[in-house]
């Protein structure tokens, strides 16, 4: 074997590159291929089924930019984003911590806050557009025991789009709270009795050893969940009224246009375009996140 | 030890008593739909969560007018098999990426996490024309192999296993392990809460896969349930009843594996710290 | 414990190979090719055809066509149909799918509003003259099944089509004193100020007119109301958008004011018009034919009804089809086969038969005459001689603009003039990008 003469860091390497070579492909060709094919689109007039495909360059392009729903839903999407993510991390560490403190019925716990990552996004918009309705649901009910009127909630443009991601959120609980656990498990029960024979309050616990040691997780949920939300569309789609995005496309996202385009428009290479934008947003938007939140740690 | 202060007891009471209130209200969409399914149609708009008329036909209905145990069986061999394959190759790219240093590391990362940033919508078709010309449509195959290997899982893996001190490898080293070794044998077992969450998820993310199934597939008996459940209630349109019932069918088997699993993610040996 | 998961792991990975080759089983209700059909003794001369027909899929439509296709086989044996059907809902993206991926069929039914994108990418090829002559069309036929044609030919044909009328709750009449359906814009209104319940709160309880822009409601506007004002939607070479006329603005003015004015109705009553009407909580609601099969089981009685007539007297109604066209992919022998089952799909006994079981109305006046005296089906029926249907460039796009303007008057004051101009101008800019591409 010619690999002898090689040192151990070599025949690591070597190892690696080999034992990627299959995963790699992988991807090229199931994810890399079909995406380049699919944006590649964008530079023809593919008009639905027909066999010639004229070049036009970036005419799409220019029509997106042009086009205001096309922004509106840019807009609702960074909505989506900048409320959802920190809102479902957050819910995630809380209900974690909180479940990690208690010392019976942790199994239950944990599976009564999974249910709603379970249950069926079909089930889970009707259940929320019934809860939700302006005239009879039950949070209206409930606000107006309150004396607050009834609001429009999934009727109204300004509020609509919050009660969606509410929903988002709720469903993601089990999710985050999943990870949260498993990266809560990974801290030593070593340094917080350390802290505390040092005087360390629970706060201060928190602040410095468990988010900072928490990091990794931090740095998965919030990447992954940026990516996550700045695709949103099957909750939009069940959510909104005729699955339009509206009420006035104050809830149409960015993915959910795309759909629209494509299928229901049959616009499919303008669609490409609009594929490729968020591709290069969603680009951007990890690699800064990546520099900025993640620490590294020696061991 | 015995004694707990009164403080601390109250403290976690009023933890528990949070987390129940939290629970009920987190529950409460779950137990709507729990108590719809078993409801005639009829009453699913009266405003009683406990059902007057408790009914079973709805259940019944699916059972006769769908081949329900075809598509149970089919979700659950894609199901499955998607997340064996995922909790091997998954694993294995995170441990590369997270602990084998080499050049071009970082961009390989990049790369393989830049292919979960394009909507599935988009690829469907290039897949379908795949699919097509390796003739794979229509089987287990085609409608599993877009997930078999997973940028997510491989992300979080990763972050798992760069949490784990470099010592402990190099002690496998040291005993004459081979890298593979090393994996197996060593990190594997120490990101075991990690793996846990991984096979939850890619199980559950499987089993309610709809994008790309209702396109690989054509032949009836091959639908997963969403596929045919997503069918089954647009010729029961607005017969909610019916569709509530479908969706309570379709989420017992998660919460068997959620059950069997989510002790895992807490019995996880954790780091006692060698140095 | 390692080794026994890396053994299932690799039996495992061997399984999903053996898998990748097992899939669904080739049989469905019809035969796909099968060489060595035993049920014929034919000449070695009619050589044999295979085609294939796409439908959306809905239970007893594709039962019916299952058994079509036997009977059709039975009488032409050396055809062979295969049916494949597919989700509603993804309709387009399985097509755009399969198309792309080299498979499409030989005969398909779409949307007849889908039909300038189809035949524009060349999709479909125009039905042969001699075997659908026009004269023969228009004699036998609707006069809305002209909506097949693109540039004076047919492209499509449907076995059925659906009309839109009054669905009214008999009983919530009855216990209102209202003897008869609104006749005219104006009983409409009072009607449905009588049918309206609100509580303590103000919070509606039921809505004498299901007032709503998706759903039927825009179709509504465009095909009924406007012409009812006096004016039309669309200049006859479908060119123009005629909207914000004088006569259209005043209906899209009367439209609104249901909600906005009389407050009879509400978007977003009880989430959507069918849940409302079904649950016994609104008393009139204008919607397709197609809407009796969800219908079948409530707990009161209803009838339909033709629409109220407006200012100039004349009744209007709007239609819509699914229809059977010819790809491009069916050529010489194959084409041959597909016109002859396109024939029998549209032939008057296949269309009684569809419209006593799947509940959709038939294309043919002769057939349509056996069905009127239904009382559900009655509204729908009569107003199948002058029905129009809108011809759409982009339908949900359409629908949208029309769906902003309304929202636009009711959450954020807007004048419906200008509403409505803001919309007219939208859809006019579709219009003009599609026909601009056409020269």
């Amino acid at each position: 074997m010619g690999l002898k003469g090689l040192t151990l860091n070599q025949k690591r390497t070597v190892w690696a590159w080999a034992t990627l070579a299959v995963p790699l492909l992988f991807f090229v060709i199931v994810r890399m291929f079909p995406a380049l094919y699919a944006m590649k689109l964008s530079l023809y007039d593919w008009q639905f089924l027909n066999d010639t495909q004229p070049f036009v360059g970036l005419e799409h392009y220019k029509t997106l930019f042009q086009d205001e729903v096309f922004w509106k839903s840019l807009k609702n999407t960074f909505i989506y984003v900048v409320v959802g993510v920190p809102a479902q991390i957050a819910v995630g560490i809380s209900i974690a911590l909180l479940i990690q403190k208690v010392n019976k019925f942790q199994g239950l716990y944990r599976m009564l806050y999974f249910i709603p990552y379970v249950t069926s996004s079909v089930a889970v918009a009707w259940v929320w557009r019934w809860i939700m309705q302006e005239h009879g649901g039950l949070f209206n009910q409930i606000l107006m025991s309150f004396g607050i009127p009834a609001q429009k909630l999934l009727g109204s443009p300004s509020q609509a789009i919050y009660v969606i991601i509410a929903s988002i959120v709720w469903q993601g609980m089990g999710f985050s709270m999943v990870i949260f656990l498993a990266g809560l498990e990974g801290i030593p029960q070593t340094f917080y009795e350390a802290a505390e024979i040092d005087g360390a309050n629970g706060w201060h616990r928190f602040w410095k050893i468990t988010w900072p040691l928490l990091n990794p997780t931090i740095v998965f949920s919030a990447l992954t969940g940026t990516i996550r939300y700045l695709q949103v569309f099957t909750e939009v789609l069940n959510m909104s009224s005729q699955g339009q995005g509206g009420p006035l496309n104050s809830t149409k996202s960015l993915v959910l246009f795309i759909y629209q385009e494509a299928f229901k428009s049959l616009n499919l290479s303008y669609a490409s375009a609009a594929t490729a934008v968020l591709f290069v947003i969603i680009l951007v938007l990890t690699v800064v996140q990546n520099k900025v939140i993640t620490k590294k740690f020696e061991y | 030890m015995n004694r707990v202060p009164l403080s601390q007891r109250l403290g976690q009471a009023a933890i528990y008593i949070g987390l129940l209130v939290g629970a009920a209200i987190t529950i409460f969409p779950f137990l709507w739909m729990l108590s719809t399914a078993f409801k005639p149609g009829a009453d699913v708009y009266s405003m009683k969560l406990i059902p007057e008329n408790i009914t079973l036909e709805n259940f019944k209905a699916i059972f006769d007018q769908t081949p329900f145990a075809r598509w149970y069986m089919n979700s659950v061999i894609v199901a499955s098999l998607t997340t064996l394959s995922v909790c091997f190759f998954d694993p294995l790219v995170g441990y590369i990426l997270a602990k084998v240093k080499f050049k071009g590391r970082d961009v390989i990362f990049f790369a393989i996490l830049s292919s979960i940033m394009i909507p599935t919508e988009m690829l469907v078709i290039p897949w379908y024309i795949g699919a097509v010309k390796l003739s794979i449509e229509d089987t287990y195959l085609g409608i599993m192999f877009p997930g078999l290997i997973t940028a997510f899982g491989i992300f979080l893996m990763r972050q798992f296993m760069e949490s784990l001190p470099n010592d402990l490898m190099e002690a496998g080293r040291i005993d004459g392990l081979t890298e593979f070794g090393i994996f197996w044998k060593i990190a594997m077992p120490n990101v075991r809460p990690a793996l846990a969450a991984l096979a939850i998820f890619t199980f559950l993310g499987n089993w309610n896969a709809f994008l790309w199934p209702v396109i690989a597939i054509t032949k009836p008996e091959m639908n997963t349930l969403p596929v045919g459940l997503s069918n089954f209630a647009y010729q029961n349109f607005n017969e909610y009843q019916l569709v509530m019932a479908g969706a309570t069918m379709a989420v017992l088997p998660v919460l068997i594996v959620f059950a069997i699993f989510q002790k895992q993610i807490i019995k996880g040996i954790t780091l006692t710290g060698i140095k | 414990m390692k080794k026994r998961f890396a053994a299932m792991l690799a039996a495992v990975l061997a399984l999903s190979v053996v898998l990748a080759g097992c899939g669904g089983s080739k049989e469905t209700k019809t035969e796909t090719t099968e060489p060595a059909k035993t049920e014929t003794t034919q000449p070695a001369s009619s050589e044999k055809v295979t085609i294939e027909y796409w439908q959306y899929d809905y239970k007893s439509k594709t039962e019916l066509v299952n058994q079509l296709i036997k009977e059709f086989q039975t009488a032409n044996p050396n055809i062979t149909i295969n049916h494949v059907v597919f989700p509603y809902e993804q309709y387009n993206e399985k097509v755009a799918a399969a198309v792309s991926a080299g498979k499409g069929p030989d005969v398909i039914n779409l949307y007849y509003g889908w039909l300038p994108k189809y035949v524009d990418s060349g999709y479909l090829q125009p039905l042969p003259e001699d075997a659908f002559p026009a004269a023969t069309i228009e004699k036998e036929f609707f006069p809305v099944v002209k909506a097949g044609q693109m540039d004076g030919k047919y492209y499509v044909l449907p076995t059925a089509v659906r009309t839109l009328a009054m669905l009214y709750n008999v009983d919530l009449f009855k216990a209102a004193n209202i003897a008869e359906p609104p006749k005219t814009w104006d009983e409409l209104v009072d009607q449905a100020k009588k049918l309206t319940k609100r509580d303590a709160n103000g919070q509606l309880e039921q809505v004498g007119f299901y007032f709503n822009v998706g759903g039927q409601g825009h179709n509504w506007f465009r095909e009924v109301l406007i012409r009812q004002a006096g004016g039309q939607p669309q200049s006859a070479d479908y060119k123009k958008i005629a909207w914000s006329t004088p006569e259209g603005l005043k209906a899209f003015k009367w439209w609104v004011e249901l909600q906005t004015v009389h407050k009879v109705g509400e978007i977003g009553f009880m989430t959507d018009d069918v849940t409302a009407f079904k649950n016994g909580k609104a008393a009139m609601d204008v919607d397709g034919s197609f809407r009796l099969g969800n219908l079948k089981d409530v707990p009161f009685e209803f009838r339909s009804a033709p629409l109220p007539v407006g200012p100039d007297g004349k009744q209007y109604t709007m239609a819509s089809f699914w229809a059977n066209g010819l790809t491009k992919k069916a050529q010489g022998a194959q084409k041959e086969a597909a016109i002859k089952w396109m024939k029998f799909l549209t032939q008057p006994d296949t269309m009684e038969r569809w419209t006593k079981a799947i509940g959709e109305l038939p294309a043919r006046p002769e057939v349509a005459e056996k069905f009127k005296d239904d009382p559900k089906m009655a509204g729908f029926i009569q107003g199948l001689p002058y029905a129009n249907a809108t011809f759409f460039v982009d339908e949900v796009k359409d629908r949208d603009a029309l769906t902003v303007a309304v929202d636009e008057v009711i959450l954020n004051g807007k004048s419906t003039d200008e509403a409505l101009k803001e919309a007219e101008a939208k859809v006019q800019k579709l219009f003009d990008d599609y026909w601009s591409k056409r020269k």
